[in-house]
């Protein structure tokens, strides 16, 4: 064949000469092999991203009518929402892609305990991934300051106080991050500049280098093995899918299910009771006067339970640092052979629960006003949640591990577990014919307390097995 | 081959000098950035003292006047309060004031230049919050234990009425009394020190 080349493709090939786009296309896209079997918790990764672009147009939307000025800034927002056009839209999308986004993050991380994400050859991508996550809690936290507010004070007025417990240079490191001896306009003007310039680069840098660390070493995958073992004669690997059109495609439906939740929150209840915006933020900031209870923002409440469960300014700095800086050596502190949990022994299983209920339970105990029995509380889960990661170099060795299979399995799909369910539906609910009066024969149902029985029974034995 | 007759020492100074030149020309520049972030010379301006009339405050009441941005009380204490403020010392974390930040004038077990009229900065000595006046003895949701005083809602901190912290709560130290000094017997000035009295 030998056609003219059509105009079309004539400037193509006067991009693609001087610029390598489909080099990278086919690098990180139609030629990147991802494992088959990724499930629900690989969604999060993609998610994030889109939750962050997401916050950036509407970021950029919300600054051509916000004013970073202590005197105008809270009625700013109050003009946003009620006279900009659809201000209040974009408003809702911004402060509820804030708590999404950490949903989104805390579901991927959790992916990576499943999965033994973290692990050799990811460590890397983990550190840039909780890099990731320090920059966002920054970003989270200079951004709620912006409303003016009573908790947007208040709350960076304890937060920055922190940094004041730190010995000899605390008091002037607070001071220098002030600008002022209380929070002030001088704050809010560096916040702004922080939350619009400093952080978001910061944080495409990060995705970035997260995102090229990933294709590097390829993604791990519910089972842990490494696809990269088994090729077949063009050097793919066998069990891997190219990323687009099979994984663009997944997304996309993800995408879809999650614009289902976050349209939902946004129309029907951006405040969510108080969670994505507290009660005590819709009153202008006043220096003179604490609201009655103060707490931060859902996405914080772990942290700062861990802050407050400590009875010494200093020491409870130290564990509130100590939890996120605990995370960072995560790679190091586990010691199990084995990434996925599928092939992982019934020990880390065991932690893994306890760590998320302490986790759990540390966020809504920080939500929750300070009493004798709550802080008692909050120190047990403390305690577990220190323990799981630095008790982990000595439980990870004591493991039983599972066989791991050369390739990767396929779990049986929804469709193919219909029969079963089918199964389960009628040993609990019973069908019976029944004749009645008029000779008509009619079928009822009704409830079955021993098949019920019988299958509580087996879920609380499969359960108990899959913990051993 | 060639490398055996290049002399790459001179290379290596090169490199090293103008390494260091470049390290020490940022760190220069770095000074003016960092300190761009201080606070500037209005907000170090904006520390003017405050004349406050105590004329009409009743006994058992507390204003509050902002001074450097900060709520500033003044609270007219009862006889009453003062006889209790005696019997409280050994719940207290530093009753003598030794540790906790006041002019010379307060550093007594009272803390304040005349015994009935309390002024201090109302902010929290734990992270800053700013607490709340509660003067009644054994309130509900305070206990029995509840002498009247200043609780921080943000982490559970007790203070007596002369602003001193009790012992077992975050606050490490008593409420922070600020220079301040009366200009006639109904007018203080908080700002300024009292001049030192000359033993």
């Amino acid at each position: 064949m030998n056609l003219k080349p059509t105009r079309l493709r004539m400037c193509g090939n006067w991009i693609l000469e001087r610029f390598p786009l489909a080099q990278v296309w086919n690098e990180h896209m139609a030629h990147y092999y991802a494992p088959k079997n990724f499930n629900f918790w690989y969604f999060f990764g993609s998610l994030a991203l889109l939750v962050l672009v997401n916050q950036f147009v509407t970021g950029i939307l919300l600054t051509m009518n916000y004013k970073p000025d202590a005197k105008l800034a809270f009625d700013s927002v109050e003009y946003i929402m009620r006279d900009v056009s659809w201000g209040w839209l974009v408003r809702y999308m911004h402060s509820t892609g804030a708590s999404a986004f950490f949903i989104v993050i805390y579901l991927h991380m959790f992916r990576g305990l499943l999965y033994g994400s973290f692990k050799q050859p990811r460590e890397l991508i983990w550190i840039f991934g909780m890099l990731l996550f320090v920059a966002l809690m920054a970003e989270a936290f200079m951004g709620y300051l912006l409303p003016w507010g009573q908790m947007s004070y208040w709350g960076a007025q304890v937060i920055i106080s922190l940094f004041s417990a730190i010995p000899v240079i605390g008091d002037d490191l607070s001071l220098w991050i002030r600008g002022d001896y209380v929070i002030s306009d001088a704050t809010l003007n560096r916040f702004f500049a922080f939350h619009v310039i400093a952080v978001p680069l910061v944080l495409v840098l990060l995705v970035f280098m997260h995102i090229v660390a990933l294709h590097e070493v390829g993604s791990n995958n519910p089972d842990g093995v490494d696809i990269k073992k088994s090729k077949d004669p063009w050097g793919h690997p066998v069990d891997g899918i190219p990323f687009h059109p099979y994984y663009t495609v997944k997304d996309v439906v993800g995408v879809a299910v999650f614009l289902l939740f976050f349209a939902t929150v946004i129309f029907y209840m951006p405040e969510m009771g108080g969670y994505f915006l507290e009660h005590a933020n819709f009153i202008p900031a006043d220096p003179m006067k604490t609201p009655e209870h103060i707490a931060p923002v859902w996405y914080f409440t772990p942290f700062y339970s861990i802050l407050r469960a400590i009875p010494d300014k200093f020491a409870g700095v130290i564990g509130m640092g100590g939890s996120i800086v605990v995370l960072f050596l995560l790679p190091w502190l586990d010691r199990g052979k084995v990434k996925s949990i599928r092939y992982r022994g019934g020990i880390y299983k065991k932690a893994l629960m306890l760590f998320v209920i302490s986790f759990i339970a540390l966020g809504y105990l920080g939500t929750q006003p300070v009493t004798p029995l709550a802080t008692i509380m909050a120190r047990i889960f403390t305690a577990i949640y220190f323990g799981f990661f630095l008790l982990m170099p000595i439980y990870t060795r004591w493991e039983k591990l599972k066989p791991v299979p050369n390739h990767l399995t396929m779990q049986p799909t929804l469709e193919e577990r219909i029969p079963e369910m089918i199964a389960v539906f009628n040993e609990v609910i019973e069908t019976q014919s029944v004749t009645t009066e008029d000779g008509e024969t009619v079928s009822k149902t009704r409830f079955n307390p021993t098949g019920a029985k019988n299958v509580l029974v087996r879920t609380a034995k499969n359960l108990k097995e899959s913990l051993d | 081959m060639i490398d055996e007759t290049v002399d790459k020492s001179k290379r290596q100074f090169l490199t090293t000098a103008l390494t260091v030149v470049g390290a020490v020309g940022t760190g220069y520049l770095a000074i003016p950035f960092l300190s761009q972030m201080q606070p500037s010379v209005k907000a170090m301006a904006a520390g003017a003292p405050v004349e406050v009339d105590i004329s009409k405050i009743e006994p058992g009441q507390l204003i509050r006047v902002a001074w450097r941005g900060k709520p500033v009380w003044v609270l007219q204490r009862s006889p009453e309060v003062l006889a209790t403020l005696t019997t409280l010392d050994n719940k207290l974390s530093d009753p003598q004031s030794n540790q906790s930040s006041q002019p010379d004038s307060s550093k007594n077990p009272v803390r304040s230049m005349k015994p009935e009229i309390f002024v201090a900065v109302g902010l929290c000595t734990h992270l800053g919050c700013s607490p709340t006046f509660r003067p009644e003895v054994a309130p509900h949701d305070l206990g029995v234990e509840w002498q009247g005083g200043f609780f921080c809602p943000c982490h559970g901190s007790w203070f007596d009425l002369a602003g001193r912290v009790y012992k077992g709560v975050p606050a490490p130290t008593n409420l922070e009394v600020p220079p301040y000094r009366y200009v006639t017997d109904t007018q203080i000035i908080i700002g300024e020190a009292a001049e030192e009295k000359i033993a």
